[in-house]
């Protein structure tokens, strides 16, 4: 029997009944007295000087209340970069200046140079068009192309940074000669050059930003699309704004979608900030769809070599990687970890391969910010080694299922370190990859594609084996990476005097559940039900110093806090029921909601104790507090690593190149599971996610940094045609060896193991086909795409 | 957008008149037009919309043509069009649903985007645009992108449409916005075979006569198997090159006859 209720039960969530009504309250919902409207100025042009900037036409329109421009804020701090990077020869990367206004230079299409706010939308609109046609901008070639971009000095992003190049990062650097030997010598070795394709997170919601400020007081609010509300209010209080922490609130209330995007300080936030400030009053900003597409974070956007050395029977080697990744115009705050230890760690795999060495030259281009986006690193280390390994079997005549078997880490090796620095805790390969090939039926294929065959289609099947490192977090280790924050987090249990609880938690949820998912683990743990518990999140004024949503990192880090402040209560419970039964504490058991004197039948309820805390009368005051709430930090001491084995089956349409994907099995390693139906809805979207950029989404930037792709017209989204009804499976569990939940992220599995389950499984089916010739499609696989590399 | 004045009259008598006024502009669905207002790339002083006019709205019979008002919603002639099929499914394919139940055969054949269905539609079957001033010919009508017979003020009041003895429409998607990357009508009509070929053309909407010739003589998938379409003029974008589009055009217009 399913349980119902509690750790393991798929409860509903609780969020979905505002979500699915339109009770939701979202930034742009709230509507503040006296409030005006900010709206930005960008850039048209990819790369430009700024003559000048006549602000008084602007400011001189009906109901403007201010125009801002670079000047107001080029005495005011950067945004900065999270992590500290270093060059392969021991130098610092390059860390230009992020402005909260551009000055002197645009730098791509979109860049906000000047703001304008007025008493109403439609008026600062069109201020805002006057302070364009008021603006001078010299244009200056626009860097694009990033291997163009390294090889031109005379072109610079910022003038200061000669070959656009913000580091060369070798990992690890002490590898290097060794792989370079190792595949000199290597019987054989497969090559292939690909690129992953720059995505567009697309958030539901927009981002969205209100600036306060309490002249009486001095302080400051900020209502915004956040995922993290504390790591917001520190860069804005302590980098940016110069606000001191203690009189800046960040508040980021439902919140319609991240993915990445939505981790970071824009400098809109600041700009509102700047704005209430000025006026004394609240001012709003609300992106348009299209400066979402201009100005959010973009994601993935690397140019790889990777090369694979293998004995003649796949015995691996040796893999080399040499990646350009484009960082954009400026450094957004996670740009520098994502291609490098988010990256560059993975390169391994889930294989006992012995020499592995990953290059990676980070490079500045006239385009928009890149940073993490679901999987973060990830899928890219994914789709290079999952794409090489199909090639190889190919070029062998190898079956692709028998080599990664071969090659798995085996169970009796945990725990194991890879040569590119991972100490994976635990881990079953061989299992998930058998459930997986149980599951898709592996031994029915060839007549699956016979009756493919018959309806003039190519049926092909495609195999990932995936592994990632996430729970981000382990403040000694990020540490020795370049983080410049701790990843610990945070959460205080609040038991009220009636016995029902609240939980402030330093994740945040922007759609995951997590306002279900705490509530099962709380309520299960204190034998009360899930109805008596409520999550808060996303308010710096109410919860405690928590680093957010990203990264996996909410149950395998905050929902283990969570627990440790549980124990917590617990503990002292016990204390306060030794005391109501006289009896010692050793003797007291909790089970149930209960607290019981071993051995005998005098138990108190948790609602009993509850109340004995906040009205003592019968209290052991001399030597406990009154009170139930305890807070509690976690930082974990290792990444969790989460694997599993997907597999893909798909018809091409021999004729127009259309690809149609018939199944699509997960079999996941995920620990110990809390809602298996979040856990389904995880990996559905993520795979989603996953086969929108293997065949369908692109960001395309033309020679002179003008974005093609700025609209949904041209950006293909995924819709619910284009994907299967998935077969997930997570019943392959090998639980975290270091957190007491046992559990491992899944929120971006699905978007980091499926591109290349897709992508293999379009080769094969042209090759099965006869078209041999294909060697890759890069993403997206589009119709046209597939068409061509059929015509060969 | 920028602000605009609102009319919505009951008849087109009335609708004539309130788009005599200076920078009037049609209201079909405003599924082209709000987006257009939004980005604020257009900027018409007053927006007549033709929605409140009941003699625009709505598809009927008259013997073996099928009139369609011309601000009738899509979805209503995917629905109502039943004695014309294969126009009953090309409508009920454009858009989503919300699209569908606004926006209006008269918006879409007077904008003429190169990538809209019904331009193929109309074109194939030989319709004949009706507005409030005359009746023109579809092979008359359509005069390159977004470019139509139509003169400032004038309106789309029904389009008929001869009902052919077999017909069919083969749409291949544009991923991102699923018009058509190259769509393809095909009528058999009493007076021969006519094919129309939307979403290639840098010209619009077209007809294939080479391939109306071979249809017409012998109406079977393989009769223009020896036909070769030239991407000589065929849209080159992010989504398709102009020859897999001029090869598109071949591959839909068989399917399209052997679904017809
Ligand atoms: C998300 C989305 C998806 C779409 N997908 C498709 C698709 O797959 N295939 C497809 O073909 N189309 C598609 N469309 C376009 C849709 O069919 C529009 O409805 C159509 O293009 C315009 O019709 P409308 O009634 O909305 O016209 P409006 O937007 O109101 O007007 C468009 C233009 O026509 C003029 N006009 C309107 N009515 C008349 C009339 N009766 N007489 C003269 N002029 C008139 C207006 O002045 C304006 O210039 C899509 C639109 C959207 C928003």
């Amino acid at each position: 029997m399913p349980k119902d209720h509690g750790i393991g039960a798929s409860s509903k969530r609780r969020e979905d009944i505002r979500f699915l009504t339109g009770q939701g309250v979202y930034t742009d919902d709230l509507n503040l007295h006296g409030q005006a409207y900010a709206v930005i100025v960008r850039s048209t042009v990819a790369h430009g000087k700024i003559k000048s900037i006549n602000t008084s036409n602007a400011a001189g329109m009906p109901g403007v209340l201010a125009v801002f421009t670079g000047e107001d804020f080029k005495d005011v701090g950067g945004n900065p970069a999270g992590w500290l990077i270093n060059s392969r020869d021991g130098t610092p990367m390059r860390e230009p200046k992020r402005p909260v206004l551009a000055h002197g230079k645009v730098r791509h299409v979109g860049d906000a140079y000047a703001a304008v706010v007025a008493e109403t939308h439609a008026q600062a609109k069109d201020a805002a068009e006057q302070l364009a046609a008021d603006t001078e901008i010299k244009d200056l070639p626009a860097i694009v192309d990033m291997a163009a971009a390294v090889a031109d000095a005379s072109n610079r992003v910022h003038d200061e940074i000669p070959d656009n190049l913000c580091f060369d990062w070798g990992w690890i650097e002490d590898n290097r000669a060794k792989v370079d030997e190792a595949i000199r010598n290597a019987p054989h070795v497969t090559t292939l050059e690909l690129i992953n394709n720059r995505l567009v997170p697309n958030a539901m919601e927009p981002r969205a930003s209100i600036g306060e400020y309490f002249p009486g007081t001095g302080d400051y609010k900020l209502t915004t699309t956040s995922q993290n509300p504390h790591l917001t209010r520190l860069l804005v209080a302590a980098f940016v704004m110069g606000i001191p922490e203690n009189k800046l609130t960040v508040v980021a209330p439902d919140v319609g979608g991240g993915f990445g995007s939505k981790i970071y300080h824009y400098g809109e936030e600041a700009l509102v900030l700047a704005a209430a400030k000025k006026l004394k009053r609240p001012v709003r900003w609300t992106a348009e769809r299209t400066e979402s597409f201009l100005s959010d974070a973009h994601g993935r956007d690397h140019v790889t070599k990777i090369e694979l050395a293998c004995e003649k029977d796949g015995t691996f080697i040796a893999f080399r990687t040499e990646t350009l990744a484009n960082v954009g115009a400026y450094l957004s705050n996670f740009s520098t970890a994502t291609p490098t230890f988010l990256h560059g760690t993975l390169m391994a795999g889930p294989y006992k391969v012995p020499n592995v060495y990953v290059n990676v030259k980070t490079v500045f281009t006239n385009t928009a910010p890149v940073d993490a986006y679901r999987g973060a690193g990830r899928p890219e280390a994914t789709f290079s080694l999952e794409r090489v390994v199909d090639k190889m079997c190919r070029e062998l005549n190898l079956d692709p299922f028998e080599v990664r078997r071969k090659n798995f880490i085996t169970t009796d090796m945990f725990p194991y370190t890879t040569p590119v620095g991972l100490p994976y805790d635990t881990g079953n390969y061989h299992a998930t990859l058998d459930k997986a090939m149980e599951i898709a039926n592996v031994s029915g294929f060839e007549k699956r594609r016979a009756a493919s065959a018959a309806k003039g289609k190519l049926r092909g099947m495609g195999l990932s084996t995936w592994i990632e490192a996430c729970g981000i977090a382990p403040s000694h280790l990020v540490g020795v990476l370049g983080s410049r924050v701790g990843l610990y987090d945070a959460a205080t249990v609040r038991v009220n005097a009636t016995g029902n609880i609240s939980v402030m938690v330093g994740a945040h949820s922007h759609g995951q559940g997590h306002e279900t998912v705490f509530a099962q683990i709380v309520a299960d743990k204190l034998g009360i039900p899930e109805s008596s518990v409520e999550i808060v999140h996303g308010d710096t004024s109410k919860i405690p110093f928590g680093m957010g949503s990203y990264g996996s990192r909410s149950l395998a880090v905050c929902g283990v806090a969570m627990t440790k402040a549980i124990d917590k209560i617990v503990a002292k419970g016990k204390k306060i029921a030794a005391h109501m039964l006289e009896a010692a504490e050793e003797d007291i058991s909790f089970e149930d909601g209960k607290f019981a004197v071993a051995g005998t039948d005098k138990a108190k309820t948790f609602g009993e104790i509850a109340f004995s805390a906040y009205v003592p009368h019968n209290y052991p005051l001399e030597t406990l507090e009154p009170g139930l709430e305890e807070t509690a930090f976690y930082d974990p001491n290792n990444f969790t690593y989460p694997a599993g084995a997907y597999i893909c089956e798909v018809d091409v349409d021999p004729d127009t190149g259309k690809v149609d994907i018939l199944s699509f099995v997960c079999a996941d390693d995920f620990g110990n599971i809390m809602n298996p139906m979040i856990v389904d809805g995880q990996v559905h979207g993520g795979v989603g996610q996953g086969i929108g950029q293997a065949l369908l989404e692109n960001t395309t930037y033309d020679e002179n940094g003008q974005l093609l792709t700025g609209s949904f017209m041209d950006y293909a989204m995924p819709r619910a045609e284009d994907v299967p009804f998935y077969q997930v499976d997570y019943s392959c569990q090998t639980p975290c060896t270091h957190n007491p939940l046992g559990v491992k992220g899944c929120g971006e599995a699905g978007a980091i193991g499926s591109p290349p389950a897709v992508v293999n499984a379009v080769i094969d089916a042209l090759h099965r086909g006869g078209h041999t010739q294909v060697k890759h499609i890069d993403m997206p696989v589009s119709p046209s795409r597939v068409w061509s590399a059929i015509q060969g | 957008m920028y602000a605009f004045d609102f009319e919505r009259p009951k008849t087109i008598a009335e609708a004539v008149k309130a788009l005599g006024r200076e920078d009037a502009q049609a209201l079909g669905g405003g599924q082209t037009l709000i987006p257009t207002l939004k980005q604020r790339l257009a900027s018409p002083s007053v927006l007549v919309s033709l929605n409140g006019i009941k003699e625009m709205i709505g598809v009927r019979k008259e013997g073996d043509t099928l009139i369609i008002g011309g601000a009738t919603p899509h979805a209503v002639v995917a629905k109502e069009a039943g004695a014309y099929p294969a126009l009953a499914a090309l409508a009920g394919a454009i858009g989503d649903p919300a699209v569908r139940n606004r926006g209006t055969i008269g918006g879409s054949v007077a904008n003429d985007d190169p990538a809209a269905d019904y331009p193929a539609a109309v074109l194939a079957s030989g319709a004949t645009v009706v507005t409030n001033a005359r009746q023109i010919a579809a092979d008359d009508f359509f005069q390159g992108l977004f470019t139509t017979a139509l003169e400032a003020g004038e309106i789309i009041t029904e389009i008929r449409f001869p009902i052919p003895g077999k017909a069919n429409y083969q749409k291949f998607q544009q991923p991102a916005s699923r018009f058509a990357l190259t769509g393809v009508f095909v009528a058999k009509t009493a007076g021969g075979v006519r094919v129309a070929v939307t979403g290639a053309s840098e010209d619009g909407v077209f007809r294939w006569t080479d391939a109306e010739q071979a249809l017409s003589s012998n109406f079977a998938a393989g009769a223009i198997a020896g036909l070769k379409v030239s991407d000589d003029g065929m849209i080159g974008d992010l989504h398709g090159t102009p020859a897999y589009r001029a090869h598109l055009v071949k591959v839909l217009t068989g399917r399209a006859v052997s679904a017809a």
